[in-house]
């Protein structure tokens, strides 16, 4: 069936077209033009040449930043989509309304503050002479090395995904048909069993999409792997500041930022595939 | 009664009339008594249109500075490339990158006899890369040294008397990096024994790249200027490489155990230079602030900057900063008459950091890259 533009949807679908345009298609396509462009004594110069492209992709340590950021990403993801689903569940299901309005609302609460802010806070904890080594040293243990490690960097990615998977996770238990678990249990299915047999495959689109939002989160992330990572090891985000500290390398710097663009279009696509797999209209 | 009415409308329209009249003209009145300041634009490491350092001139000039941050010769030029000209009425550069600057067109020509070069110290005067031949670009206003930074618990002054206590089994995990090549490269250059650190052959900076990378091991992190400064402050990182009293000097100031030493092997010098911008509009203010900061009195200022201390060029800001602050101006090592800063200089143990002569910079920032990887 043919369907009309009409110039009342005109009026609600052109403003979102128009800032598509100007902050993201524009953007886009000025940053694969300048990935072409060539500099010369410290200025960029429009050109048409792949130098930058074949540069970076023959270069080891682009590959090596891609993978740890790709590694560093996933495991984030899963880690935090694990963590976050005990949390979601409890308060989907257990809790009363007033106490789930209260759950929801310390959930938005940590966005109140700057994620630099928390990042930076998370320094005073896990630094050798910090809060957690002062207090496992009072048990007579310790100090453990855990600033400017990886896995200060994941604590740094569960920071920023933490509370934004609980809430997509949350949003989609709360709207899972009740009856289908009453269902699973009036035929003697076990609660961990109907967890993982109704309960998950009913919420996989939320689920999935909680998962996506803090793979893409991680995989941009600068903050995380420069001040809980300490630099180490170098991310595909600090290869970005890394090259472009040196003769304007702006145009190497869009290489990199495009193949991440490229990647989470693929891992985007294939997650809300996977999402939606077996659904039907 | 129809009079009374007359007059009484009549009055009210003398009284409005006055009244508007008035109201129209205080603006005029106010902007006479009070003008607005003049905006100057200052693009800047953090800390040089600080009130610390500005508001006087600011006071005295009826002058606003707006400053544009940066951090890193690389993120000035981009800023001044991607601004049209005439943005940034002032411009403070590392030396290196006044050449730079220079070559791209971002800086206006300035006339030695506007400012205070007999004043300064010899070495000074006609500083390398500030000048074109006889033609000035840019005048120098600061200077500081680059050596081993550490923590005073952890090592004794005589430990980090050398680059190689960053090799030190007990500070492995504890060795942190400013992040950025050219001092760190510079510093391992400066081990390797070259004595120009940054003019070297190809065997010598393969020898550089060899040396640097026996270090990774021993590395806790790569931080930015921020990062640099907590993790010296928590003792998160015991030695620095890349960084110098300008960083170590203000975390030494508000009580944290960290100092700097220029090691046996010697120590590199950065510069600080303000240059007028390239088609600005307030040149002639432009040229006042450069005359100020660099005259004796905003000398003894800079040298005692809130955000990161450093050395001053201008004898006579040395004998200023005497007078003010004995203790800072002995800390810094600007005292006349005994063993100081100048010393240091004119002993040959401190090079100038700069760009890389026989190779691109390309090429020391991509080892970096990889160093950092490996």
């Amino acid at each position: 069936m043919r369907r009309h533009v009409t110039l009342y949807g005109l009026t609600f679908s052109l403003p979102l077209l128009i800032w598509q345009v100007l902050f993201f298609v524009f953007p886009l396509v000025f940053l694969v033009a300048l990935s072409f462009w060539t500099v010369k004594n410290f200025a960029m110069r429009p050109d048409f040449d792949t130098i930058n492209w074949v540069t970076m992709f023959s270069r080891k340590v682009f590959w090596q930043a891609y993978g740890t950021t790709f590694v560093l990403a996933t495991a984030a993801a899963a880690l935090t989509s694990i963590l976050a689903f005990p949390c979601a569940y409890a308060i989907a299901f257990k809790l009363s309304d007033n106490a789930r309005r209260w759950a929801v609302f310390l959930m938005v609460i940590p966005f109140f503050t700057s994620y630099l802010v928390r990042v930076y806070s998370w320094q005073i904890f896990l630094s050798d002479a910090g809060i957690i080594n002062v207090l496992l040293g009072w048990i007579g243990l310790g100090p453990f090395h855990m600033l400017n490690t990886v896995g200060a960097t994941i604590i740094g990615y569960l920071t920023l995904c933490f509370p934004l998977a609980v809430l997509l996770q949350l949003f989609s238990l709360v709207f899972i048909d009740r009856t289908l678990i009453e269902a699973a249990h009036n035929m003697r299915c076990g609660r961990l069993r109907t967890v993982f047999a109704v309960v998950i495959p009913s919420a996989r689109v939320g689920l999935v999409i909680a998962a996506l939002f803090c793979f893409i989160l991680s995989f941009g992330d600068f903050v995380s792997p420069i001040y809980l990572g300490g630099g180490d090891p170098t991310t595909l985000s600090i290869l970005i500041t890394d090259t472009t500290k040196s003769g304007q390398q702006w145009p190497r710097a869009a290489v990199i930022a495009l193949t991440m663009v490229g990647t989470l279009l693929a891992v985007a696509f294939l997650a809300v595939k996977f999402a939606y797999k077996g659904r039907t209209k | 009664m129809s009079n009374t009415a007359i007059t009484r409308i009549s009055l009210s329209r003398r009284t409005l009339l006055a009244t508007g009249a008035a109201a129209l003209a205080t603006p005029m009145l106010s902007r006479r008594a009070f003008a607005a300041p003049t905006e100057l634009t200052m693009l800047a490491w953090y800390g040089h249109a600080e009130p610390d350092i500005v508001a006087e001139f600011e006071a005295e000039n009826n002058v606003k500075f707006v400053p544009k941050y940066y951090t890193g010769g690389d993120n000035m030029l981009g800023l001044i490339s991607q601004s049209p000209a005439g943005t940034f009425d002032v411009i403070l550069s590392d030396a290196e990158y006044v050449q730079q600057l220079n070559v791209a067109g971002y800086i206006e020509e300035l006339d030695p006899a506007d400012y205070p070069f007999s004043d300064f110290f010899p070495e000074f005067q006609h500083f390398p890369g500030h000048w074109d031949g006889d033609k000035l670009y840019s005048v120098i206003t600061r200077f500081g040294f680059l050596g081993v930074a550490y923590n005073t618990d952890a090592l004794t002054e005589a430990e980090a008397s050398s680059y190689n206590v960053y090799w030190d089994p007990k500070l492995t995990g504890k060795v942190g990096h400013f992040d950025w090549h050219l001092p760190n490269l510079g510093q391992m250059s400066l081990l390797n024994g070259n004595p120009s650190p940054y003019d070297i052959d190809e065997a010598a900076w393969t020898a550089v790249k060899e040396k640097t990378l026996s270090l990774r091991p021993q590395i806790g992190g790569f931080f930015d200027y921020g990062g640099t400064f907590s993790s010296l402050n928590d003792g998160q990182m015991l030695a620095f490489a890349g960084i110098g009293d300008w960083i170590t000097g203000t975390l030494e100031k508000n009580g944290a155990k960290v100092r700097s030493t220029i090691p046996q092997e010697g120590g590199l010098q950065f510069t600080e230079s303000f240059s007028i911008g390239k088609g600005s509009q307030k040149a002639d203010l432009a040229k006042k602030w450069i005359q100020y900061i660099t005259s004796a009195k905003g000398q003894a200022k800079s040298a005692q900057m809130a955000a990161y201390p450093c050395m001053i060029p201008n004898q006579k800001g040395w004998e200023v900063l005497n007078a003010e602050n004995p203790a800072e101006a002995k800390r810094q090592g600007m005292v006349l008459g005994e063993s100081n800063a100048m010393d240091l200089i004119r002993s040959g143990r401190i090079k100038y950091r700069q760009l890389p002569v026989q190779q691109d910079l390309e090429t020391w920032n991509d080892f970096w890259s990889e160093y950092k990887g490996a």
